[in-house]
């Protein structure tokens, strides 16, 4: 950036007016690809707002979208790891095919033998066994990945044939259905949720986190001298980000159960309330970032993908911290899995279908970058709510589902094209 | 090889003996033996591809070697993980600086050996002021120490390189192009800590193809050719010219001829 020292022919007003926006921009530092990011949703929304003749934007549409993006987001994630130590994992999808099976044929086939329907021990044997799968499937991968040395697209290539077909042989095609009772909770619906007032109570916990978090950044910059920012700018920062999240649990919140189901409560206007695959999405995306940025092994993850051979100079077991980034990656799966089968109250074979899709298209929309070492949780967060909008839209509008991945795969290498244009441009 | 001026000055700190390290049909390292006492700042020299770099990534557990034998203080050491030579107090400045361009200086100064809260967190602000307090030695000019080493300059990589290797308190300190992208005062400061770092008592292999710092840094030179030892000849009893016929003909100093002397220059 050029400080304004030569004076252009095109110094208008309103060039001084753009420049006064960029200014107050960067002293709030958020950066561009958050803008970006935000820009796609706001066209996004909004087109299919208008294209659905006014659904999309509903309370609950949102609501559902919510829901939707959970699976997504909690796989994306674990890619951004994944991609961040230069690998990739083409099996999600599949592996989510598989390991929501196998939880679903626990529940119906398996465990009822022992301990009946709907037993309360159920759910937990139900989770816990689908969480241990995905590990060891993860687990698997890392190890051929990291000690064998085959490429990792390779072997994720492999898994995403042999998991889709392991999905379909254990109940030869068949759908399994309906979850057990508790399960079920975990995919949402209209007991799966938290009601109102505890939405408003995450809301403003969350509210206080982010003041916190911005109080604490200004001390510790503070301590060292840095630059600060302007205090309006972290004031303004702090009123937009708890504006967002409290406006958007009104917002949620004005989804009210059917009727049917309210008279049953005592009647009247019951929101839904943050439904639970938020609330686990809520959850590993803070577990997650604490990984990410506050453990030794995010910070091998990253520098593993800055530079291998620096890594491994530096004593760091790389192929270890590879393989359990794969295991990390194949327990998100798993809780995305339970998720799935219980919101859809059913396992297919298809189950998680092109899911892989979306979640490299998340991860690297939400700026992870294909070349490794660089990638935030929150961004692929951000990044999943922009596909899954992408793709909710279309099914309202009627898009058939081949044609949804068609759009699909193009935004990821749309994606991915404006991203390398964007840094080949000089600053 | 017979040439060794041996200064019986006890064991030596470490003793590299006929280690060999070959990469397919090339020997990189063909039969190289060398020595480093405490406090001794020995200058290993040679053209490019003479296999500096490979001897000495076979101290610092980068690469293991072919064959040959590694002593520390006497003993035997098996040196076969970076990690290994870390806990021999090995620390290595590598010619490549070794560096993650995506994190920042701290974090790059302690990879592999994080500083930890006590729930076993990354502890960010204790590595950040370790790392003012050798960098205000180093390059006190440097300060912004937590941006991204892709941002840095060539010197700031390598005063973080260096930065590195000191702060853990080697006992050992390989120094592979130390100063190869530093200017003039950042040269003279490395100089400085390599005095200061020898007077403590600290041996340093110092690989450079500035043979004039190493005349004023070296005790001894250490002179390889195609992956073989020409000699290690005393600073003290050669010219450089001597030297620089042992670095490109390979010829020890005295066996040389006058015409093939008059040739280097
Ligand atoms: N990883 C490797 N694979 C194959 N050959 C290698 C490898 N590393 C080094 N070599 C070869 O070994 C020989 C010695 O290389 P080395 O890097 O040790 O030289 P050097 O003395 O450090 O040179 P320079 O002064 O240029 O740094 C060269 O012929 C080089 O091509
Ligand atoms: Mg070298």
């Amino acid at each position: 950036m050029t400080d304004g020292s030569l004076i252009s022919p095109e110094t208008s007003r309103t060039a001084a007016v753009r420049r006064g926006f960029r200014a107050a921009l960067h002293a709030t530092e958020i950066d561009t690809r958050l803008m970006g990011m935000l820009g796609a949703l706001a066209i996004i929304w909004i087109g299919f707002h208008f294209w659905t003749g006014g659904t999309f934007l509903t309370p609950r549409n949102l609501w559902n979208l919510s829901v939707q993006t959970a699976t997504v987001a909690i796989m994306a994630t674990g890619m951004v790891l994944i991609i961040v130590s230069r690998n990739i994992d083409l099996s999600v999808g599949s592996v989510l095919g598989a390991v929501g099976m196998a939880m679903a044929m626990l529940q119906r086939e398996i465990l009822p033998e022992w301990i009946g329907y709907d037993h309360w021990a159920m759910w937990i044997i139900a989770l816990a066994a689908g969480l241990l799968l995905g590990a060891l499937i993860g687990g698997l991968h890392g190890f051929i990945i990291a000690y064998v040395g085959v490429p990792s697209f390779i072997v994720t290539l492999g898994g995403l044939l042999v998991w889709r077909g392991v999905a379909w042989w254990q109940a030869s095609g068949q759908t399994i259905a309906p979850m057990d009772k508790t399960f079920q909770l975990l995919g949402g619906g209209s007991r799966g949720n938290i009601g109102g007032f505890w939405s408003w109570i995450v809301g403003a916990v969350a509210c206080g986190l982010i003041l916190l978090l911005l109080v604490n950044g200004r001390r510790q910059r503070g301590k060292f001298g840095l630059r600060l920012r302007p205090v309006w700018a972290d004031i303004v920062l702090g009123a937009l980000y708890c504006g967002v999240v409290l406006g958007a649990i009104g917002y949620l919140n004005r989804y009210f159960l059917p009727e049917r189901v309210a008279a049953a409560r005592g009647g009247g206007n019951i929101p839904f309330g943050l439904a639970n695959p938020v609330l686990i999405l809520i959850g590993v995306t803070l577990v997650m970032t604490f990984i990410a940025t506050r453990l030794r092994f995010g910070r091998y993850v990253f520098a593993i993908g800055g530079n291998p051979e620096a890594a491994e100079l530096g004593g760091i077991k790389t192929r270890w911290v590879v393989m359990k980034a794969f295991i990390l990656m194949g327990v998100l799966v798993a809780i995305a899995a339970a998720v799935q089968t219980a919101r859809l109250n059913a396992a297919v074979s298809g189950l998680g279908q092109s899911a892989e899709l979306y979640v490299i298209a998340a991860a690297v929309i939400g700026g992870t970058s294909l070349a490794g070492g660089v990638g935030t949780i929150t961004g692929a967060v951000l990044g999943a709510l922009v596909m899954q909008s992408l793709q909710s839209g279309m099914v309202l509008v009627g898009v058939e589902a081949p044609i949804q991945d068609v759009a699909a795969g193009i935004v990821l290498v749309f994606a991915v094209a404006l991203d390398s244009i964007l840094k080949r441009r000089p600053k | 090889m017979t040439l060794t001026t041996e200064a019986s000055r006890g064991v030596p700190l470490v003793e590299m003996r006929d280690i060999r390290v070959a990469f397919g049909g090339v020997h990189a390292v063909d039969g190289v033996t060398v020595d480093l006492y405490p406090g001794e700042v020995l200058g290993l020299v040679g053209g490019n591809g003479a296999g500096k770099t490979t001897l000495i990534k076979t101290l610092s557990g980068a690469h293991k070697a072919d064959s040959g034998e590694i002593y520390i203080n006497g003993e035997r050491a098996v040196i076969e993980t970076p990690r290994d030579a870390k806990k021999y107090n090995i620390e290595t400045i590598y010619q490549t600086l070794a560096l993650a361009e995506n994190i920042d200086a701290p974090a790059n100064m302690f990879l592999g050996r994080e500083v930890l809260t006590r729930w076993n967190t990354l502890d960010d602000r204790a590595m950040e002021q370790a790392a003012r307090h050798v960098m205000g030695r180093l390059n006190p000019m440097f300060q912004n120490l937590r941006t991204a080493v892709r941002s840095l300059s060539g010197g700031q990589r390598q005063s973080v390189a260096i930065a590195r290797a000191v702060h853990f308190n080697a006992r050992i300190l390989i120094m592979d192009e130390p100063t190869a992208a530093l200017g003039p005062a950042e040269t003279a400061q490395v100089h400085n800590l390599i005095n200061q770092l020898k007077a403590e008592g600290i041996g340093i292999f110092l690989i450079s193809h500035d043979i004039h710092g190493v005349f004023d840094l070296a005790d001894r030179i250490s002179v390889m050719l195609q992956g073989k030892l020409v000699g290690t000849v005393n600073r003290r009893e050669v010219t450089k010219d001597e030297v620089l016929g042992m670095i490109i003909i390979g010829k020890l100093p005295g066996t040389a001829t006058k015409t093939e002397l008059a040739e280097l220059h």
